[in-house]
């Protein structure tokens, strides 16, 4: 997986495709930091698919509960009609943990665009302008960061819906709890990028060339101080499932009519787990643990990647890789350029008749690991 | 492995080294059969540029590479008393910590993160002196005083108790040198010893570092950059470039006949004092036919203009408040270039952040191309800052690193509404990369994809995007190699000629600033303490201070150097 390099003057830069953010991680990772990410990343394929294409892949309706007019009746151990079983309401196991998988994906997606945004303004906000601005934004996410969030979720949960949950009630419920308690993180990382970029000199330059303070805000700090936000929008899915699913084991979930729940679903077999019927509880909360776990470990695998110290490369070989004008920076530069005297030549433009001699050999000295990961 | 008879007084011996990195981009060689030998009482200098290989060499004789680098070869450390012969190569673990201060030790460029913050200085040295030896700690600290007194550190007795902050950066910089002769090591290895210090200091240091294979009887393997410091301090040189050591002689052979093409660019590329000046040079080839110095008008209306300047940091909790510059008076007129001079902390900085604008002006007048900033507003300065242009002292940090080089430059140009994208300024920003020497095609580059030279370049070229009047040029060469430093700055006088701007051109290096200024103005703790043209200031300096900065400057020639050493001596005696 070598970059190929050439001796022409312009750097070989990957194609789009690969400096995707997750497929450039793919290439750049090794051994089991790679394993981690494919497997994240097929158990997080796995569950997105699924819930698109969950009336397709289901054999039953979420709320389905007979064929034509026999009844799938309760309880039954998994055969071949059912799967995984029917639960003591006489759903099919299967369908509704397919079917589950949907609430849980618009969950995850309402909770982070919505704190994202709110999080992102606040954070760039407090960071860039300072002064009483700053000090009040950051009481203020204080206070949020030490509400506990699954209090705040039935609180929210009360007030949309009485405690009585359709699907979008349900939904927005946890969301809205999620994003609250989320918004913090988002501030506080890209405040303290902001803060740090603020006084990098390249918005030292902005500031003398005359642009204003959105153009500086928008244009050169927000777009470095992004980084991090991968990592954290990752971990934070994950918890929004489990926000979800705790609500509906409190009670507090979907209506089992409108929409499957995993959370509601383990809830109603709690009184089956001591009368020996494992397949009503197993295969819901199989379906959390997974799809939580899969999420995890992009975000954790995204994260190790991102610092260069944690990332684990291939040993390098005694003969082979390409020597020369390359400045030797831990982390590694993006690609090698030309060699010898002419190739500097080369890469300094027009000769020059200062002096005949070489000119330096640090074509590119900003290690390529800077692009996406950074300090987390 | 035992030392033979013929390589006793060899400390270290390094045999056909090669070493490779794994990088994301694949293998990268860094030093590719490098040998190299240190006696024992000898300077060894490893000059060379960035990337050239010179510290993983010196590293390896440590073993302190990182995971990733893949070494092969020898390196032969011997102990001091010429009992034990190690490859640390082959080391690891244990037997490579036995011999990392006891055999080698080594002093890094930044003293004030080399030392922890948090133990007294005497604590550290102890630290080193226990875990080798079955020292007491009494013992161990009555030999810390010894040594702190050993290297100049007045009142030892006292001040072994305090913290790093308590020492000046040149104490501490000593105290890091105390640190690595504690054990007594036969080959003291120093990185970039002074390069992070101020010329005054760094000659008191230089000085230190001179006395230590005459009293301790250790080598000195000295890695640097700067061929005055080589000229000052080495008995032998050896040049690395990519990887190879191309050129290896003592140092009166290496300054006086340089074989190989490239220590004699290196050579040539070094400013030197009373040198040729970019001015008044002579017109040698068709290309430099076009370089006519701007003659400047003496009375023409100042474009920047200070009275009784005064910068006033504001102390924070009970901290009083900084005074960064005290009634600086100066004045630059159109097409003149004003080289600022001064140390660390003199202020210079601060007058040219003043300038432009970055820092508000507490007291005096300060007045930029016809507008007071004693309190000025930022709306009222904005149609001001079109004609001023900013060369940042660090190009790898002066470009927003999401945007291509065109489109950095052209940042000027849409800001200012005369363009209204970047894709439509293109055709003036090939242009401008054309001016610096750039082709055309750099400018679809990212920032990291250019080396230090060419984004200074391109940064320049962002600086003119406007055509200003004035620029402002904050150590601009500073972070660069001493080649491509002679490269931008060549650019810059051709620029400066050709288009005829004022210009404020900061730099602690006084050789860089008689290179392109018309006039010199010497800051010293915030006041302005001499001013006039480089013959004058630099010729025949009247301050104390002047005399003081120019003579601690070391020049690129071992005869010179040793002759103005003892001029510095002198000077140092007398105050």
């Amino acid at each position: 997986m070598t970059i190929p390099t050439n001796v022409a003057p312009a750097p070989v830069r990957p194609s789009l495709w690969k400096r995707l953010p997750v497929v450039h991680q793919v290439r750049s990772s090794v051994g089991l930091q790679r394993s981690m990410l494919v497997g994240g990343l097929v158990l997080v394929g796995i569950y997105v698919i699924t819930a698109l294409f969950a009336p397709w892949l289901a054999p039953y309706g979420f709320a389905q509960i007979r064929v034509g007019d026999t009844l799938f009746g309760s309880q039954q151990p998994p055969s071949s009609e059912h799967w995984f079983g029917t639960t003591v309401a006489g759903y099919d196991v299967l369908s509704r943990c397919l079917w589950g998988a949907r609430p849980a994906l618009l969950v995850m997606l309402a909770a982070v665009v919505l704190s994202i945004f709110i999080g992102v303004t606040g954070g760039l906000l407090s960071g860039y302008f300072g002064g009483w601005v700053d000090r009040v934004l950051v009481v203020v996410a204080d206070a949020i960061y030490a509400f506990p969030s699954l209090l705040l979720a039935i609180v929210a949960a009360i007030v949309i819906n009485h405690g009585q949950s359709d699907l979008w009630g349900g939904i927005l419920a946890a969301a809205v709890a999620i994003t609250v308690v989320f918004i913090p993180q988002y501030f506080r990382v890209i405040r303290a990028e902001t803060v740090r970029i603020k006084s990098e000199a390249f918005v030292e330059s902005a500031r003398v060339i005359g642009a204003s303070h959105p153009r500086i805000m928008t244009r050169h700090v927000l777009r470095n101080s992004t980084r991090t936000l991968p990592l954290i929008l990752t971990l934070n899915c994950s918890e929004a499932v489990l926000t979800l699913a705790a609500l509906g084991f409190l009670g507090f979930g979907i209506e089992p009519t409108v929409a499957a729940d995993w959370g509601y679903d383990l809830n109603k077999s709690l009184s089956d787990v001591t009368s020996g019927i494992w397949w009503t509880s197993l295969y819901p909360g199989l379906a959390i643990a997974l799809s939580v776990l899969g999420v995890t470990l992009v975000g954790e695998s995204l994260n190790d990647l991102a610092d260069p110290r944690l990332r684990t490369r291939r040993a390098a070989s005694q003969a082979a890789g390409v020597v020369g004008a390359v400045t030797v920076v831990p982390g590694g530069v993006l690609s090698a350029g030309a060699e010898g005297i002419e190739g500097l030549d080369l890469l300094e433009g027009t000769a020059d008749e200062l002096f005949a001699g070489p000119t330096e050999d640090e074509p590119l000295a900003r290690p390529s690991t800077d692009e996406e990961g950074g300090r987390s | 492995m035992t030392a033979t008879q013929d390589t006793r007084d060899v400390v270290v011996d390094i045999q056909d080294l090669h070493i490779s990195f794994a990088t994301d981009a694949g293998t990268v060689r860094a030093v590719s059969g490098a040998s190299l030998q240190v006696k024992s009482g000898e300077v060894l200098a490893i000059v060379g540029e960035s990337g050239s290989g010179k510290t993983v060499t010196a590293r390896s004789i440590l073993g302190l590479l990182p995971d990733t680098a893949l070494t092969s070869g020898a390196v032969l450390l011997t102990r001091k008393d010429g009992s034990d012969t190690h490859d640390v190569t082959t080391l690891q673990g244990k037997n490579l910590r036995d011999i990392r201060g006891r055999d080698a030790a080594m002093v890094f460029q930044e003293p004030s993160t080399v030392l922890n913050p948090v133990f007294t200085v005497g604590w550290q040295i102890a630290e080193g002196l226990r875990a080798h030896t079955q020292m007491s700690a009494s013992d161990a600290r009555e030999k810390a005083i010894d040594i702190l007194r050993r290297v100049g550190i007045p009142d030892p007795e006292h001040r072994i108790d305090h913290y790093p902050h308590q020492f000046s950066g040149g104490q501490k910089q000593r105290i890091v040198i105390a640190q690595a002769i504690s054990l007594d090591p036969g080959l003291i290895i120093a990185d970039e010893p002074t390069t992070a210090l101020d010329v005054t200091v760094q000659a008191e240091i230089l000085d230190l570092l001179r006395q230590i294979p005459k009293e301790f009887g250790a080598a000195v393997v000295l890695i640097t950059h700067n061929m005055g410091v080589v000229a000052d301090l080495a008995d032998t040189v050896a040049v690395m470039y990519k990887g190879e050591i191309v050129e290896q002689a003592d140092v009166h052979t290496l300054f006086a006949a340089p074989k190989h093409e490239y220590t004699r660019a290196l050579l040539d590329a070094v400013p030197r004092l009373g040198g040729r000046r970019f001015r008044d040079r002579v017109i040698v080839s068709e290309a430099d036919a076009a370089f006519e110095p701007v003659d400047v008008d003496p009375s023409a209306t100042p474009v920047v203009a200070a009275q009784d300047l005064r910068i006033v940091y504001r102390g924070r909790l009970r901290q009083p408040d900084f005074t960064a510059v005290d009634g600086v008076s100066l004045e630059i007129r159109p097409g003149e270039v004003l080289g600022l001079v001064g140390e660390s902390g003199s202020g210079k900085t601060t007058i040219g952040r003043a300038i432009a604008g970055l820092t508000p002006v507490s007291g005096g007048s300060l007045n930029v191309l016809g507008v007071e900033m004693l309190g000025v507003k930022e709306r009222t300065f904005r149609p001001i800052r079109r004609r001023i242009g900013f060369v940042f002292q660090d190009p790898a940090t002066s470009f927003n690193p999401l945007l291509t080089i065109a489109q950095c430059v052209a940042e000027p140009l849409v800001v200012h509404g005369i363009s209204s994208s970047a894709q439509e300024a293109r055709r003036r920003v090939d242009e401008l990369l054309e001016a610096v020497q750039l082709p055309k095609a750099f400018g679809d580059r990212f920032p990291h994809e250019l080396s230090g030279g060419q984004r200074q370049r391109a940064s320049l070229a962002r600086a003119l995007a406007l055509d200003p009047e004035l620029l402002i040029a904050d150590e601009p060469t500073s972070a660069l190699d001493v080649s491509v430093q002679a490269r931008v700055l060549d650019l810059f006088a051709r620029l400066q000629a050709e288009l005829g701007f004022a210009c404020l051109f900061i730099s602690h290096d006084l050789a860089v600033v008689d290179l392109l200024a018309h006039r010199i103005a010497v800051l010293h703790n915030g006041v302005l303490v001499e001013e006039g043209t480089g013959d004058e200031v630099l010729g025949a300096p009247k301050h104390p201070y002047t005399q003081r900065l120019l003579a601690s400057l070391p020049v690129p020639d071992p005869v010179e150097q040793a002759a103005r050493r003892e001029t510095w001596r002198n000077l140092r005696a007398a105050d």
